[in-house]
């Protein structure tokens, strides 16, 4: 299980990920050209970019809890949590964006914190522990929240709203996270770790990685990731709120995102790359529905086969081989 | 049965805190009503215990309880005598979702949680498309009678509940429920020991997708026809089933505390309710509940039983 | 790790705050809706008054109550009431017209049948050359995308059923200043919009109902209030007048429970309440989707169906008739979704438009209850959808033709 093999081996789904981009452009292509229209014009690529910054930031966070053999279904509220820290704290003022991005880092690592340790230490499947965070976080929003709240400073809102020529500031934000999130799995102990506590726990644990440890840490990481996808959707909102992450669906479609680009759910497999392929092909797909204006009905069959395809062909090019 | 000691004995401390702020509770009329509510829950909470127990998760079960609900109105439309051969066509499609669940998971090598989670959206996006987006027609009297009409005093739900338990019960004691515990306990060492794995599996998804369409048919007749009928029940059930004590992964629990673990499940939402803590807070309550109960059972664990093998025959 | 995205976050942020952008102008909008007056309901356990109400808003609608609609006979959806029209010459132009719609969701019945409602409307008119439609899924995120994306199509105005109030302020905000913007449902805060089309509005709704339990059920009695979810604007507006009525009557308001529109756990609740309190005299209801669950709730227990009030979906209509029930529908009618394809046509050829458009807002009483009650549409339509002389009526809707 060496490094080499890893990387080897994760190269190919990635390529898969993106020959399929690239085909979903030609198709797309090809389909709104027939329909009258243009499919790639400046204003959808900035809106695929637009659209996938949040979700891509998320599911960069998503892959590291993935690789390492966990998962995080908490992202969700998370993410509206951190839009209301963020726009309450601003409350319209320049002088406080410093604070509000400090308080809402501090929270969400707070939340991976308490992920990381429930199932660390207490032993609790990933799957409920993440779950049970995710209602303790939305309990309290119910509680304290019955509507959006806070406002995000003229200054900040740039952050959701400038481009330089065709790319969106969120979209380098995105870029930026997941270069970072690269170069940690490819080229720090600790993303070798991960690689290693997610293919095989028991096997890390006796060549002496501190296994929970690592698992806390790439939740902390994963819950920071959320933070600043909240943070990108307040500053698109203009102000905090309740159900954003929630009705943006972020837990289950980061994770669908993860696997489409070809990280394996059980662990140990996969890589940023390909989650960004992943994200990427969720949003040029959504473009050519809006394009096409395609029923949302429709939408929901096309992603739920296109993502169990994807995760079939990814299964049956390792099959074979040795696991 | 002694698996389920821990989870029966939280269920009778909530069952007897509601009795104490409700005393009608103790009546049967009371009793009956709570199991009756219960009911749907249980029955999809034992369906869930039969794939996780394998080692697997259904997550399309919500969904299916909607589209099932929402194909018996409109192909029902108010006609009594459409009523039996729908039943039929509905458990029909319970275990066909349930076989491509399985096919998908076992023959494709497709996590399960991806397989239920694209059925899921599939699903849900399906049988909208063809309905118009709204449910559409109208469930017969005689669809409605198993959710909401009874045997004298006694709810057909309930009775359909211990049927369905006791049906649960036996097969996890037959040749079935000591496969499919190998099964999830150890998939490589079960297969090489002759257990034909896959199949195991698939009828674990067939038995999930059958149990979801009970449920649909308890919670249609029970409250009529509705869009959002199983939203966030594959989640419920899930949690219900950890609740009891069955590993996530496979291999671990019995039934009767999966099913134990939806009937605490539901007794925590009534007595939260009645206790007031309804609306916000609720969720809170409800999840530092179930991530400590876990936690409890899960920290209890490897001092009682450092092997995971022969646990096999614990099933009860 | 963190301090690198956060200095990412930060330098873009700042680095770039010269370059182009498209975010809208500034905004000058008064933020979140002031309780002008939160007056106290102890007592009467209706609990604290919403932070949504806004007594003025209140009285407003009230008033419209008794008003005569200004408009055609027999086309509610063409009418206002006190309306206070706008020049529009500024966007007159020459046809075929290509009207854009940015749509929160269709996710709900009630949205359904307001989409095939608008659908058949475009339809109607042969200057539309092209109606384009972007579905947000109910995500605030992707309609600030949709709008912007359809800024981009040529439209030549932009229809918008706004998901959050708040939130998609700004990006009307940006659009404003590029096409005609018509807004309706939900307001933005901002007045940018050429006119935004509603009924007249949740306090009516709310107050319509209450009034109707003060009027049926003796003093003293025992009313349950059950709402679908806290927090959505639309639907606190309706409880808060509620409130504001039941306040001032001898009612006593034994529980406020949400539904989450969930038809089991509204029966699960009726029976709760019946348990506990021996029988209930009054249930008012926010909306009508649930409102068949709880009168099945009493036929369950064998108890008869206290006064209720419902909304105007067949179901409910049905059941009303079927177990002759003491009852009311206030509506918030799914004929509004015409009359933005009529405002942009006017203001498309330079007509004047109300700047506020209050349509009427009927309530569904005993006596007018056969007019509504259609028996061969789907249990989940709405009556008063102003659909039936559309073109494609009653099949596009899910009804059989008789």
């Amino acid at each position: 299980m060496s490094g080499v093999s890893v990387a080897a081996r994760l190269r190919e789904p990635t390529q898969v990920v993106f020959l399929a981009l690239l085909g979903l452009i030609a198709l797309g292509w090809v389909l709104v050209a027939l329909d009258g229209g243009q499919f790639l014009t400046m204003e959808s690529v900035v809106g695929i970019q637009q659209r996938s910054a949040a979700l891509g930031i998320v599911a960069v966070g998503q892959t590291l809890a993935i690789l390492a053999g966990s998962l995080d279904l908490s992202v969700a509220y998370l993410i509206s949590l951190a839009s209301l820290v963020a726009a309450e704290i601003m409350a319209g003022r320049d002088g406080n964006i410093v604070p509000a991005v400090a308080a809402v880092l501090a929270v969400s690592a707070l939340v991976g914190l308490v992920n990381g340790l429930v199932i660390t230490r207490l032993r609790v499947h990933a799957f409920i522990a993440t779950l049970g965070v995710a209602l303790i976080i939305r309990g309290v929003l119910d509680h304290l929240y019955d509507g959006p709240a806070g406002k995000v400073p003229e200054s900040f809102q740039l952050l959701g709203y400038s481009r330089i020529g065709p790319v969106p500031v969120s979209a380098l934000l995105w870029a930026g996270v997941a270069v970072a999130a690269w170069f940690l799995l490819s080229r720090t102990r600790l993303g070798y770790r991960i690689y290693a506590v997610g293919g095989n726990e028991e096997v890390a644990r006796l060549s002496g990685i501190r296994t929970g440890r690592v698992v806390v840490l790439t939740h902390v990481l994963c819950s920071l990731c959320a933070g600043v996808a909240g943070l990108l959707l307040a500053s698109r909102l203009g102000a905090g709120a309740p159900t954003v992450g929630t009705d943006g669906g972020y837990d289950l479609e980061s994770i669908a995102a993860v696997v489409l680009g070809g990280t394996a759910l059980a662990g140990g497999k996969g890589g940023v790359a390909g989650t960004v392929g992943g994200v990427l092909l969720l949003a040029v797909l959504d473009t050519l529905f809006n394009q096409l204006e395609v029923n949302s009905f429709v939408k929901d069959v096309v992603r739920g086969v296109v993502i169990v395809v994807a995760v079939a062909v990814y299964a049956r090019r390792l099959k074979g081989r040795p696991a | 049965m002694k698996r389920a000691l821990p989870i029966l004995a939280v269920l009778v401390v909530l069952l007897a805190a509601i009795a104490f702020v409700n005393p009608f509770f103790l009546e049967p009329a009371g009793f009956l009503a709570f199991v009756k509510r219960a009911a749907p829950l249980v029955i999809l909470a034992a369906g869930q215990y039969f794939v996780i127990v394998s080692g697997e998760f259904d997550l399309s079960v919500g969904s299916l309880v909607t589209a099932e609900v929402v194909i018996a109105a409109r192909l029902i439309d108010g006609d009594e005598s459409a009523t039996w051969p729908v039943l039929a066509l509905l458990i029909v499609i319970g275990l066909l979702v349930g076989l491509v669940n399985g096919v998908i998971t076992t023959k494709l090598r497709v996590p399960s949680f991806i397989v239920t989670l694209g059925m899921l959206l599939v699903l849900s996006g399906a049988v909208f498309l063809w309905s118009g987006g709204a449910p559409r027609g109208a469930l017969s009297e005689g669809f409605r009678a198993f959710g909401r009409g009874g045997l004298g005093p006694v709810p057909w739900s309930v009775l359909i509940l211990l049927a369905a338990g006791a049906a649960a019960i036996w097969l996890m004691r037959a040749d079935f429920g000591k496969t499919l515990m190998a099964t999830g306990d150890n998939e490589r060492a079960a297969a090489l020991s002759g257990v034909r794995v896959h199949r195991a599996k698939i009828y674990a998804f067939m038995l999930s997708g059958l149990a979801a369409t009970v449920t649909a048919i308890l919670l249609g007749g029970f409250a009529g026809v509705s869009a959002q009928v199983g939203q966030g029940l594959e989640f419920s059930a899930i949690t219900a089933v950890v609740l009891g004590g069955v590993a996530l992964g496979g291999g671990r629990g019995s039934v009767l505390a999966a099913m134990a673990g939806a009937c605490t499940l539901e007794a925590l939402f009534t007595l939260l309710n009645l206790y007031g803590i309804s609306g916000a807070l609720e969720f809170t309550v409800q999840g530092v509940i179930i991530i400590a109960a876990v936690a409890a059972g899960a920290v209890r664990l490897p001092r009682k039983f450092t092997p995971r093998k022969g646990d096999a025959h614990a099933a009860s | 790790m963190p301090r690198r995205k956060a200095t990412v976050a930060v330098f873009a942020a700042l680095a770039l705050a010269g370059c182009t952008t498209d975010k809208p102008p500034a905004t000058q909008s008064s933020g979140a809706p002031a309780a002008s007056a939160a007056q106290s309901g102890q007592g009467s356990g209706t609990g604290t008054q919403s932070k949504f109400f806004v007594q003025a808003d209140f009285d407003a609608q009230l008033a419209m109550r008794s008003q005569t609609p200004q408009g055609p006979e027999g086309k509610p959806w063409e009418q206002a009431i006190a309306p206070e029209m706008t020049d529009t010459k500024t966007f007159k132009k020459d046809g075929p017209y290509h009207l854009c719609f940015s749509n929160a969701a269709v996710n709900n019945p009630w949205r359904q049948v307001g989409w095939k409602t608008m659908q058949a409307e475009a339809g109607l008119h042969k200057e539309i050359a092209k109606f384009t439609a972007l579905d947000a899924e109910g995500k605030d995120d992707k309609q600030i995308s949709d709008i912007a994306e359809l800024q981009a199509k040529g439209c030549d105005a932009l229809i918008v059923s706004p998901n959050t109030t708040a939130t998609l302020t700004p990006a009307v905000k940006g659009a404003c200043g590029k096409v005609p913007v018509i807004v309706f449902d939900r307001g933005v805060e901002t007045d940018c919009p050429v006119t935004f089309i509603k009924p007249i509005g949740g306090y009516l709704y709310g107050a319509d109902a209450a009034d109707f339990l003060v009027e049926k059920v003796p003093a003293g009695g025992k009313v349950l209030a059950l709402r679908i979810s806290p927090g959505v604007d639309v639907l606190e507006t309706r409880w808060s007048a509620a409130k504001v009525v039941f306040d001032k009557s001898k009612l006593q308001v034994v529980g406020v429970e949400f539904t989450d529109g969930d038809a089991a756990k509204t029966k699960s609740i009726v029976n709760d309440y019946i348990q506990r309190h021996g029988k209930l005299d009054g249930l008012w209801m926010d909306s009508g989707a649930t409102a068949v669950a709880a009168v099945e709730a009493f036929e369950d227990a064998g108890l008869p169906v206290p006064p209720i009030t419902g909304e105007d979906q067949q179901d409910f209509l049905q059941k009303w008739k079927d177990a002759k029930l003491t009852a009311i529908a206030p509506t918030y009618p799914t004929y509004q979704w015409r009359t933005p394809i009529i405002a942009a046509l006017k203001i498309l050829k330079g007509e004047e438009v109300p700047k506020v458009w209050n349509l009427p807002q009927p309530k569904i009483t005993e006596e007018t209850l056969p007019t509504y009650l259609q028996p061969d549409m789907p249990p989940l339509h709405y009556a008063l959808c102003g659909c039936e002389d559309l073109p494609g009526f009653p099949e596009n809707w899910g009804g059989k033709k008789s």
